[in-house]
């Protein structure tokens, strides 16, 4: 799993993906959080990290998307699957290793925004007066739909050898665990059954933990879910021996 | 035994791909797997190489099933798949150590690839991507891969597609180098290949094995029956030359000449001389054509019963 991983970020790093992916999301939160005027934090009067943490998701469901695709697809289509599987390391270990380079680049992503955590710090008033607990939580809670888009995002990829394809129905996945349960809650026809269908999608929880309350039943649900698309994803490349 | 494949059959959908083959490959051996293209050639060498399993049958590759025990499997086995597929973006040396770990050769890994890139005539190219080498490289780099391990079993499917005269030579001096304590199966559908590289050659045709000999004598047999063009000065009725003892064909290349396909080959020209006369016409030409692994090959896969049935031993 090991080799697979070094080999992995190796690959981000030299094909330039890590830096543009890096790059992409420092640049669109940056100017959601500083400079738009409807979203920015100078205007918006308080003290948090709220544009960061609303927009992220959104951001993570291309940016992860478009790294993820590759992870499968391209080894297919390359044939390079082959030399991969015929080696002695099992299809979980080549999950695993892929899946954590992942999410090794999302934390990597994050972690630079750490900075407007400071700023924000040093321009409320009195100075210092932000609600760490909340923020921290919500950065768990963005690790998490993170590390959940990368599960998703590399089922997409084992599904076909067209990267584009990959892409296309990884964002759609992303998307839809992510809000289109909390939009299908608000309509009527789910009257008595609307907490329990936005309950089913990533905002529930995310909302949850960004409140600072970390509920293991918030974990819980995210790890289903990461565990859920990497088994489906060893199903579906084990699929090639059916 | 290194490799012993029993009744193997793989059916993808409806098409049988691999229809119950069985055969087995010595230690030291190199084996020629020749076919024409989608004869099972492929198939047979990825379920040896545990990339998809057979739908029936049993293989193992030095005592080790292929399915119950695949992990052993691909330890002793060095594969080089079909058209080569290599991470373009990687450097060789990059690649070759990254192969190194996943085959977990651990403190080794630096001097087996090393070794390896001597061996195989990388040493200029290894600070390269392999993107950037030319196919002749790319092979090399293919190969050097299989071999990193040590594998006692080396599978090489179509290793020199693609190559010039002169690396063709090369890679083929490396297989047989590699061949003298190694067992290794290479699949090509260069006859000249075989007779160079193999000791033995098994010809599949449509999933099934219809040859599985030594090369001399898959050319010994051939070489008993021969094939005899004659020319005539008038026409002659191919019955005639039908009614010649020991002629199994004839063809006709017009209504003077004749392709004849038989043995003994001597009787023939006697007798083919002995018509002529006797139908009062001149033999203008009569050539003996050598018949070599490519007409057994041809002769094998084509469905046309030309000289013997099968050709098959053991």
């Amino acid at each position: 799993m090991f080799v697979i991983y070094i080999k992995e970020i190796r690959s981000f790093l030299s094909s330039l993906i890590a830096y543009i992916v890096i790059i992409t999301f420092l640049v669109a939160i940056g100017l959601f959080m500083w400079v738009f005027p409807d979203t920015n934090v100078l205007d918006l009067g308080y003290a948090n990290l709220d544009p960061l943490f609303f927009i992220a998701p959104w951001v993570f469901m291309f940016l992860i998307s478009a790294i993820t695709m590759r992870s499968f697809a391209d080894e297919k289509r390359a044939g390079t699957i082959e030399t991969l599987t015929t080696s002695p390391v099992s299809d979980l270990n080549i999950i695993l290793g892929k899946y954590f380079a992942g999410v090794t680049l999302v934390l990597f992503s994050l972690i630079p925004t750490v900075v407007y955590y400071f700023s924000v710090r040093y321009l409320a008033n009195p100075v210092g007066n932000i609600d760490s607990g909340a923020i921290l939580g919500s950065y768990i809670g963005l690790l998490m739909v993170g590390s959940s888009f990368v599960a998703i995002g590399m089922f997409a990829s084992s599904l076909t050898d067209n990267q584009i394809s990959a892409f296309i129905i990884s964002s759609l996945l992303c998307f839809f665990f992510y809000s289109a349960f909390d939009y299908l809650g608000e309509l009527n026809i789910f009257a008595d059954l609307d907490y329990v269908i936005s309950w089913l999608g990533m905002y529930f929880h995310y909302q949850s933990i960004s409140r600072g309350v970390l509920d293991t039943r918030d974990a819980f649900y995210f790890l289903s879910i990461i565990v859920f698309f990497i088994l489906l994803t060893k199903t579906v490349f084990g699929s090639r021996k059916w | 035994m290194s490799v012993i494949v029993d009744h193997i059959s793989k059916i993808y959908g409806e098409q049988k791909a691999v229809d119950a083959i069985s055969f087995q490959v010595n230690k030291g051996e190199i084996v020629g797997f020749l076919g024409p293209n989608g004869a099972g050639k492929s198939t047979t060498m990825k379920i040896l190489t545990c990339f998809i399993p057979q739908t029936s049958g049993q293989a193992s590759v030095c005592g080790h099933d292929v399915i119950n025990d695949s992990m052993e499997v691909r330890r002793k086995v060095g594969y080089l798949p079909e058209q080569n597929p290599l991470y373009l973006d990687m450097y060789v040396r990059e690649y070759l150590m990254f192969m190194a770990s996943l085959r977990q050769l651990g403190a080794r890994s630096g001097s087996r690839v090393d070794s390896m890139i001597e061996r195989t005539g990388l040493t200029l190219e290894r600070k390269k991507k392999i993107g950037q080498l030319s196919k002749g490289y790319k092979q090399r780099v293919g190969l050097a891969q299989a071999m990193l391990h040590e594998p006692e079993v080396l599978i090489l499917d179509e290793p020199t597609s693609g190559l010039d005269p002169n690396q063709l030579v090369e890679i083929r001096s490396l297989i047989r180098q590699i061949g003298k304590d190694k067992t290794v199966i290479l699949s090509t559908h260069i006859m000249q290949e075989v007779e160079a590289l193999c000791s033995r050659a098994i010809i599949i045709n449509k999933g099934k094995i219809v040859a599985d000999d030594s090369i001399a004598m898959l050319q010994g047999k051939l070489g008993k029956s021969s094939r005899l063009t004659v020319e005539f000065r008038d026409p002659v009725h191919s019955d005639l030359l039908k009614k010649i003892d020991g002629v199994s064909q004839v063809d006709s290349l017009g209504d003077k000449k004749f392709a004849l396909l038989g043995s003994p080959v001597d009787r023939i020209k006697e007798q083919v001389f002995a018509l002529a006369v006797n139908q009062q016409t001149i033999l203008l030409s009569m050539q003996e054509e050598e018949q070599k692994l490519e007409s057994v090959f041809r002769e094998l896969t084509q469905n046309a019963p030309v000289t013997s049935k099968k050709v098959k031993s053991k």
